[in-house]
């Protein structure tokens, strides 16, 4: 196997500094595997949406237009603003979802984010030091997992107001166990290797070795837990939203689109459709893309998308042959 | 197997009581009930009476104090909306729920392991690549959303089944449908990744050169050893739909602990708030413990017999440990 994989990459004219290294670049291993590519693609997409879309069509969607009542989607005639349909006060559809992309972003990655550096960082040194440390670290996991979040969600949108900032940090708080407990895994049984035993013969201070020799070997498996949990936060705004509890009009977001159309469900069928459908296209290429970001960081696996297309017909073809 | 039983009952009782405790001083951060249920043009004094009437003018110390001395003579105070126990407004609730989350796991696990152990046949096949890309949508969509399309499609539109309610069978296939997606998709995925590994154990060759039926190879080999990590993640599944499936059980009006539980946070019920969490946490607590033995039960490095070293070699694998830790000291710290 490796030696096939040697033998094409040596065949190649072009090879990045990664390549030479004996490792295949990250570039070539996600063009290899078509659903990835689509599934980068769209996440692209839809970053780019957020960022310059409600600069573009901003004003739009506020513009209310009772001459285009709840106009159906698909229709060129109503103009290409139109072109998703509106809703009951004539807005666009496509605008509003433009702009409801950037909210939906702005709640989702900031809580991934923050929650995966919280998380991890706790998780890897609880489990680098064992003891104590760990079990009280787990034990509070245990605690915030088993609390009902929706209730906690609630209470603090009460007691504060629901901006996008508290629902941030309440998502964040609720899924830090997550990360704690697979970094914690993870660190526990690195920290019985070889080579962190060298570093800390050596004196190195234990800061040092979890900054230097636990973060990196953790790192590729924590990265795809958080696009996984992209997928899962953004699926918790939305519900939150939809229950009335998350982003408030006259801010928008995908979740909160979905609820407002429900009771034009039988005149207006676009109304929640689209902006749900939306919510899964997302969600589904995050998903794939934490399906090859598995496949792609662990070493034992990553044969499968250095192969181009001639060495694995080879390679079927010896196999099918053998028997 | 009782020395463990009872480890495990004292470290997942601790959690149970903080939830309790937590809720308790929660739910009075929402805000002061009095200007909820009296009426706008209602007087200072009434106000007043009011608060001193539900015992919400005490500290909260106090508050809590006469809580956990109520709950102890089995008195979880009555409902301010409805004036009726809290505890029978709970318990009512709760059988709703537990039929919809059994109805859906069941569904949810036969499905899984038919399409999950024929996906790991081939790895990498057709049936594989559609079986996981069907797994990976289904865990993506927004259960909300998959219920309102259900309900504009089978309900509005074809007029199958009604959009909400208990009454009849029909009534069923709306909200087990949605609420199977989730847990459908991740077991898929879980149980393929264990038939993959463990169709390639020794034993299967084993069991294949012995001559034994490809049913049996999968159905009977495989599929127990195949089984545990399926428990594991089943568990955590069945613990989120005990918890109440709130946005599906509003949409559908289904009348379960969920709903009752969001309206009553939303009404600032406490009693019936507090009852409903505790119902569900001791319920959990159960589910846990069972769990736990039905995993004794597939896994024999579990059982009793075994001796400790197995128990904890089985329970730190079960936490997602990657590998057995080789430090007899570190492992006990584990525990």
């Amino acid at each position: 196997m490796t030696q096939t994989h040697s033998g094409t990459a040596s065949a190649q004219p072009k090879r990045s500094r990664a390549e030479q290294l004996g490792r295949p670049s990250m570039w070539r291993m996600l063009l290899r595997d078509r659903f990835a590519t689509l599934a980068a693609l769209i996440l692209t997409f839809v970053t780019l949406t957020a960022v310059f879309g409600p600069a573009l069509m901003g004003e739009l969607a506020t513009r209310q237009d009772l001459m285009f009542m709840n106009k159906p989607p698909f229709d060129p005639s109503n103009g290409w603003a139109y072109i998703l349909g509106s809703d009951s006060l004539g807005r666009s559809m496509l605008a509003r979802m433009v702009v409801a992309t950037r909210t939906t972003l702005m709640v989702a990655v900031p809580a991934v984010l923050l929650a995966m550096v919280i998380g991890s960082l706790w998780g890897v040194w609880a489990g680098y030091h064992r003891g104590r440390r760990e079990n009280i670290s787990m034990r509070l996991a245990d605690i915030i997992m088993s609390f009902p979040s929706l209730l906690l969600a609630v209470v603090v949108l009460y007691v504060f107001s629901p901006s996008a900032a508290n629902i941030v940090l309440i998502l964040a708080i609720t899924r830090i166990p997550i990360y704690m407990r697979t970094a914690r895994a993870e660190s526990a049984e690195l920290q019985s290797r070889t080579f962190v035993d060298a570093a800390r013969t050596f004196g190195t201070r234990p800061n040092a070795i979890i900054v230097r020799h636990v973060i990196p070997v953790v790192t590729p498996t924590l990265l795809t837990l958080a696009t996984l949990e992209f997928c899962f936060v953004m699926l918790a705004e939305s519900s939150l939203s939809f229950l009335g509890i998350g982003i408030q009009p006259p801010d928008v977001s995908w979740g909160l689109m979905v609820a407002q159309g429900r009771q034009y469900l039988q005149t207006a069928w676009w109304l929640s459709i689209l902006p749900g459908l939306a919510i899964v296209i997302t969600a589904v290429a995050a998903n794939m893309l934490a399906a090859w970001m598995r496949i792609a960081t662990d070493p034992s696996q990553r044969w499968r998308l250095t192969l181009d297309k001639a060495t694995t017909k080879a390679f079927k073809k010896v196999i099918k042959d053998a028997k | 197997m009782l020395t463990y039983l009872r480890k495990r009952i004292i470290s997942s009782a601790l959690p149970l009581v903080v939830v309790v405790v937590g809720v308790f001083a929660l739910a009075r951060l929402t805000g002061n009930p009095a200007s909820l249920y009296l009426p706008l043009n209602a007087t200072e004094a009434m106000r007043e009476d009011f608060v001193v009437r539900n015992g919400l003018d005490q500290p909260l110390w106090i508050q809590m104090g006469r809580y956990f001395g109520g709950i102890l003579r089995l008195d979880f105070g009555t409902s301010m909306r409805t004036g009726q126990d809290a505890a029978d407004m709970a318990l009512r609730a709760f059988p709703a729920t537990l039929q919809l989350a059994g109805m859906t796991m069941a569904i949810a696990i036969v499905l899984a392991v038919f399409v999950g152990s024929a996906a790991a046949l081939k790895p990498n096949g057709i049936l594989d690549r559609f079986a996981s890309f069907l797994s990976m949508t289904a865990a993506s969509i927004p259960d909300f959303w998959l219920a309102i399309v259900g309900i504009w499609v089978f309900a509005i539109t074809l007029g199958w089944v009604p959009t909400s309610g208990v009454a009849g069978a029909a009534a069923w296939v709306l909200p087990v449908a949605t609420l199977v997606m989730r847990p459908f998709g991740a077991l898929v995925q879980v149980i393929r990744g264990a038939m993959v590994s463990s169709l390639s154990e020794p034993y299967i060759k084993l069991a294949r050169s012995k001559g034994a039926t490809q049913y049996r190879v999968v159905g009977s080999h495989a599929l127990r050893n195949a089984a545990a990590p399926g428990l594991t993640v089943a568990g955590d599944l069945t613990v989120g739909l005990v918890n109440g499936a709130v946005v599906v059980e509003t949409i559908f009006g289904w009348p379960g602990i969920g709903k009752l539980m969001i309206d009553s946070i939303l009404q600032r019920d406490f009693a019936v708030l507090q009852a409903c969490v505790l119902l569900t946490a001791v319920a959990i607590f159960i589910l846990n413990i069972l769990i736990d033995l039905g995993y004794a039960l597939l896994d024999p490095r579990v059982r009793p017999s075994a001796g400790a070293r197995g128990r904890r070699r089985a329970r730190s694998a079960r936490r997602g440990n990657p590998t057995e830790i080789k430090d007899p000291a570190a492992t006990g710290a584990s525990v």
